[in-house]
């Protein structure tokens, strides 16, 4: 029958829309609800208990609660892209077509095989992972760990990729209220009544907490009807922004909050334009937490079968939802809230066979049923048990403040004797306040009164006044009796029933001197994964005290973090994935590069010409031959704009650069360019590029593209704070020019071509630099070479790049000239022996590359003077050399080490290391750079390459770094 | 975290850099002071929990470099200050 277990309407309507019905599945079976329900109501509506397996024993389980605090109705809702693991069935809201497959059972939930667990629970014990898997060593990762992995786990994750958009968002507020129940909706409207700009959140999808669980009157109406009449008012307020299905998950510093509001989650698909969840940063002034508190269980002996749930829940099923979870019910309770439960039930006429009222003497000891409870034992005062038969156990144990975002600040909470509870504690994240049951207030008065109070405090903290007025409402006193667990038998009693933490497990833990609440913690998992112990921790401590012989405060508490419950990763990533996890720029001759069918290669933050194939080219090896070949022959175009550059300008510019470089540039002629080497504060290399002198007091350094940002952050810093009254100012210029390099032995007629000044060799040397036009637009001259060759980079602004490339490549024809990526580009670097990415790594000193000399004694500069330490300056340390293989056709590998011949491959011989290998056209076999012991005396000498992960062991010959053109004769042809 | 940046008011600590003890900027001069006085600079540091004096760089924003006087355990940030500002009271000049 459909929804047999829904409450008639004449008795109880519930908070659900009757005049219209949902379909969705669970398990593949068909069921009914209605708008308003979760997809927990709405199976327990329909007589469906069962909803999932316990993460060790494998247990049947229900819901235990109405909440996001549930740690066992966790079920993996919707299918393909949007198929989403380990979601609280009784948060999740129903939509029409909703999805829904029980976890972690197989091949059924209701016949799950890992079921044995069960039966070997004897062995399952907390540390039996530890104790168990220990050794042999050499099974951990072949037999253990894989056995391990398969076992553990709740959901699965789809493979495919997530078709909604998550995004980030930003709010400001004066006040924001987290949690929307009698003491936040009457924060949230004294404050907004008094002008504040005040955020109300709410995890669920209607407000009004928990009085829409309850059947009590607040201001002489329903307390549903009166949490809708503040909505309303709420709603029309402009200063006030009202948030449902938004979940506060952290409080951070300074008065910021994040916060997921799950905007599509209730519908099949997002509405077009909408993202699924938004991660907001809310900036308040002040912030009060009126999150509430979560009932306690108690722990008796099987007291995890579903239908035993906690009275609270029991309760908000049949007012809230319309919903009986059981026909025959009884309550357990140590408190009078409990007795509430029974009398709503009652009330909506379900048979209540049993309250069971600890502080009356009696306790339940034990229950039955395989997949759902079917019976309970209750002893008495004088100690005589029996029997009642039931399906469904309302159990309350007392209602912990919910502290947890009180508390992420390491704020720890108190003991209060009063609710039994803890409470929060002082040195809570500044500027928040707490109010309502989050702060012990329990009854609905106490939460009115604290939540208006703790919104006067707040404004007129912000210099406001804020009068308020309270609605009559219930102040009854909790009357609770500590009972933690029931002393009886041998059977399980159940702590943290999401972690399978039973009593015998604490016992254990004491047992072993795991005493320690975070001890405790990590021995048993008490407390850990998705509901991390909202229900069990307090019991599982309070039983540990117990143990022990301490009071409660003296056992101490684990702290909350966040985020207060799960938040998918796609909410933490926003718009950072695929290609927008991390933008990348474009060159300005991407355009002519992708005409042409280039290969592009992530370098620094830009996208790059990696190399530009031509037709019949099927291997990337021909190409970047090719280029490297023609380059050499007559001339090559290279892309150079991603290379920093900072233009450096005032009186002191040369004095601020002989600082910041190891050599000296202040005496550098106008005109002229030369290359610098910068090193860090310790004395390693940190940079280098060429710098040129372009007027009295203006220069042009350029960095390498990987350091742009850095270098630029750390001149500022010398500007700044060590040197802040030089008369020198920076500017990045690094996407203002487009720069290309043109090398070749035809680059000046080429270029000659384009420019419109003279640049023979007499007007324009070697290592000349200057402001020129192309065409009547300024543009920019340096002649340097990266490849060996005569050598230019031409610099335009940066919407003219595109132009220059196609104008050279047309005018300069006759010259046959090819474009080169950075493949190429490698190449001739390596073939010319200088230093890039795999030299410059942050552990080289200008003497390990071999320009020990540039470092100038003659002035301060930063890093000369640690350069100079012992252990830098080693007679046998690391020299950059060049590497080629005797036999022509063997292969190398960077990262490969040096080794004698005959040397044992252990770290006592290893003599350094290849940092950069490529293939050199021009000597015809493979080529390196490396860093050997000593390398400057070894030149000429043969020794191997080894790569034991690659099972290569190559002998070479060691040679000069200036493997190509070693004179520079070409450079200044 | 909120830095109060002494031109640009309250910014997102996200807008920024961090680099480490304000310190830093003490640097000896290289050609008076020796290798160990270099050495206590570059890799010498309290490491106070409490009050400390450090150095923030506005990246995304004016590219100041800041002294921020921040509380390591309560991250309270009780001043904040233009690095060029303290290193001229430290008697920093060219």
């Amino acid at each position: 029958m459909s929804q047999s277990h829904r409450i008639d309407a004449k008795v109880g309507g519930g908070q659900i829309d009757r005049t219209k019905t949902l379909g969705f599945t669970f398990d593949g079976v068909g069921y009914q609800g209605h708008p308003g329900d979760t997809l927990a109501s709405a199976l327990l509506a329909n007589g469906v208990r069962l909803m999932g397996r316990s993460f060790k024993y494998h247990r049947p389980r229900g819901p235990i609660s109405s909440g996001s605090e549930e740690p066992n109705a966790l079920v993996e809702l919707r299918t393909g892209g949007r198929q989403e693991p380990n979601t609280r069935a009784t948060v999740a809201e129903l939509f029409d077509g909703l999805e829904a497959k029980s976890q972690n059972r197989w091949p059924s939930l209701r016949f799950d095989a890992m079921g044995i667990n069960d039966k070997l629970s004897p062995f399952f014990a907390a540390g039996f992972y530890y104790k168990t898997f220990m050794w042999p060593k050499a099974f951990w990762e072949k037999l253990y760990e894989p056995i391990i992995r398969r076992a553990a786990g709740l959901g699965s994750v789809t493979r495919e990729e997530d078709p909604d958009e998550y995004e980030k968002g930003f709010l400001h507020c004066d006040l924001l209220v987290i949690g929307a129940g009698p003491a936040g909706l009457i924060a949230a409207l004294t404050a907004g009544r008094a002008g504040a700009r005040v955020v109300l959140a709410d995890e669920d999808f209607r407000m009004g907490g928990r009085l829409n669980a309850e059947t009590f009157a607040v201001g002489g109406k329903s307390g549903a009807d009166w949490a809708a009449g503040v909505v309303a008012e709420l709603a029309s307020l402009p200063n006030v922004r009202l948030m449902v299905r938004t979940t506060v998950i952290g409080a951070f510093d300074h008065g910021i909050y994040g916060a997921v509001e799950r905007v599509s989650d209730h519908l099949a698909v997002p509405i077009a334009g909408k993202p699924r969840q938004v991660l907001w940063r809310i900036y308040s002034k002040r912030a009060i937490l009126a999150a509430g508190a979560i009932e306690r269980p108690i722990a008796f002996e099987n007291n995890d079968r579903p239908g035993i749930m906690m009275a609270g829940a029991l309760r908000a099923y049949a007012n809230r939802w319309g919903v009986k979870a059981g026909e025959r019910v009884a309550v357990f309770t140590n408190n009078d809230d409990g007795l509430r439960t029974a009398a709503d039930l009652k009330a909506k006429g379900v048979d209540v066979v049993a309250v069971v009222d600890s502080r009356q003497g009696e306790e339940v000891i034990d229950t039955k049923g395989k997949l759902g409870l079917t019976q309970i034992t209750i002893r008495d005062k004088a100690g005589r048990t029996r029997t009642v038969g039931v399906d469904a156990l309302g159990v309350s144990g007392g209602w912990n403040p919910n502290v947890n975002v009180h508390s992420h600040h390491r704020s720890r909470p108190v003991w209060n004797d009063e609710i039994a509870a803890f409470v929060p504690g002082a040195d809570g994240p500044a500027g928040l306040l707490v109010a309502g049951a989050a702060a012990g207030g329990l009854s609905t008065h106490a939460a009115l009164k604290s939540g208006a109070e703790a919104a006067r405090a707040a404004v007129e903290a912000l210099g406001k006044q804020a009068p308020y007025s309270l609605p009559v409402a219930e102040d009854a006193p909790t009357k609770v009796s500590p009972l933690w667990f029931v002393h009886h038998g041998k059977g399980r009693a159940w702590i943290d029933q999401q972690n399978d933490v039973t009593v015998k497990d604490v016992k254990l833990a004491k047992q072993e001197n795991f005493t320690s609440v975070e001890h405790l913690k990590r021995y048993t998992t008490l407390g850990m994964a998705t509901d991390q112990g909202k229900t069990g921790n307090v019991i599982g401590l309070a039983v540990m005290a117990e143990l022990t012989g301490r009071s409660i405060p003296e056992t101490g508490t684990t702290i909350y973090r966040p985020p207060y419950t799960p938040v998918a990763m796609g909410t933490l990533a926003g718009r950072s994935r695929g290609k927008e996890f991390k933008p990348f720029r474009l060159t300005p001759s991407h355009q002519w590069a992708s005409e042409q069918g280039a290969f592009f290669v992530e370098v620094g933050m830009w996208m790059r010409t990696q190399w530009v194939p031509k037709a019949g080219e099927t291997e990337w090896r021909q190409s970047v031959d090719r280029e490297v070949l023609a380059t050499r022959k007559s001339v090559g175009i290279c892309d150079v704009t991603t290379l920093g550059k900072i233009d450096i300008q005032g009186t002191d510019a040369g004095a601020f650069l002989d600082k910041v470089y190891a050599n000296t540039f202040s005496t550098l002629a106008v005109g002229k360019c030369r290359y610098g080497l910068m090193l860090r504060e310790d004395g390693m290399v940190f940079d280098d590029g060429t710098t040129a002198r372009m007027g009295q007091n203006e220069y042009v350094m350029t960095t390498t593209t990987a350091n742009a940002v850095t270098v630029f952050r750390h001149l500022e810093f010398c500007r700044q704070c060590l040197w802040p009254d030089m008369d020198v100012q920076l500017i990045s210029t690094t996407e203002a020019w487009a720069q290309f390099s043109v090398a070749g032995p035809n680059a000046r007629k080429l270029l000659e071509k384009v420019v419109d000044q003279d640049i023979s060799d007499a007007a324009f040397p070697y290592m000349g630099a200057g402001n020129i036009t192309v065409g009547g637009l300024r543009a920019r001259l340096f002649r340097i070479s990266f490849s060996g060759e005569l050598a230019y980079e031409i610099a335009v602004p940066t919407r003219y790049g595109d132009a220059l490339l196609r104008e050279m490549l047309a005018k300069g024809a006759e010259f046959d000239p090819v474009v080169y990526g950075t493949e190429a580009l490698g190449v001739m670097r390596i073939e010319k022996g200088h230093v890039a990415g795999g030299e410059l790594n942050g552990q080289s000193t200008a003497l390990n590359m071999g320009l020990g000399k540039m470092v100038s004694k003659k002035k301060d500069s930063i890093g000369m003077v640690l350069s100079q330490r012992e252990g830098m300056v080693e007679e046998n340390g690391y020299r950059l050399v060049g590497v080629k293989p005797v036999d022509p056709k063997a292969k190398l590998v960077a990262g490969s080490h040096f080794l004698e011949k005959g040397a044992a491959p252990v770290a006592a011989n290893d003599g350094g290391w290849l940092t950069s290998k490529v293939y050199s056209p021009h000597l015809g076999c493979e080529i390196a750079l490396g860093y050997l012991k000593g390398g400057d005396k070894k030149i000429g000498t043969r020794m191997r390459a080894v790569n034991l992960v690659g099972g290569l062991d190559t002998e070479v010959e060691i040679i000069s770094q200036h493997m190509f053109d070693p004179e520079g004769e070409r450079l200044r042809g | 975290m909120i830095i109060h940046h002494p031109i640009l008011g309250p910014r997102d600590a996200q807008e920024f850099v961090y680099l480490g003890d304000e310190s830093l900027i003490d640097r000896p001069d290289g050609m008076s002071a020796g290798i160990e006085e270099f050495h206590d600079y570059a890799y010498n540091r309290t490491n106070p929990a409490g009050e400390h004096r450090e150095l923030w760089y506005h990246e995304q924003g004016d590219r100041s470099w800041l002294v921020v006087t921040r509380n390591t355990v309560t991250h309270e940030i009780t001043k904040v200050e233009l690095a060029r500002d303290v290193a001229r009271a430290k008697g920093r000049t060219k």
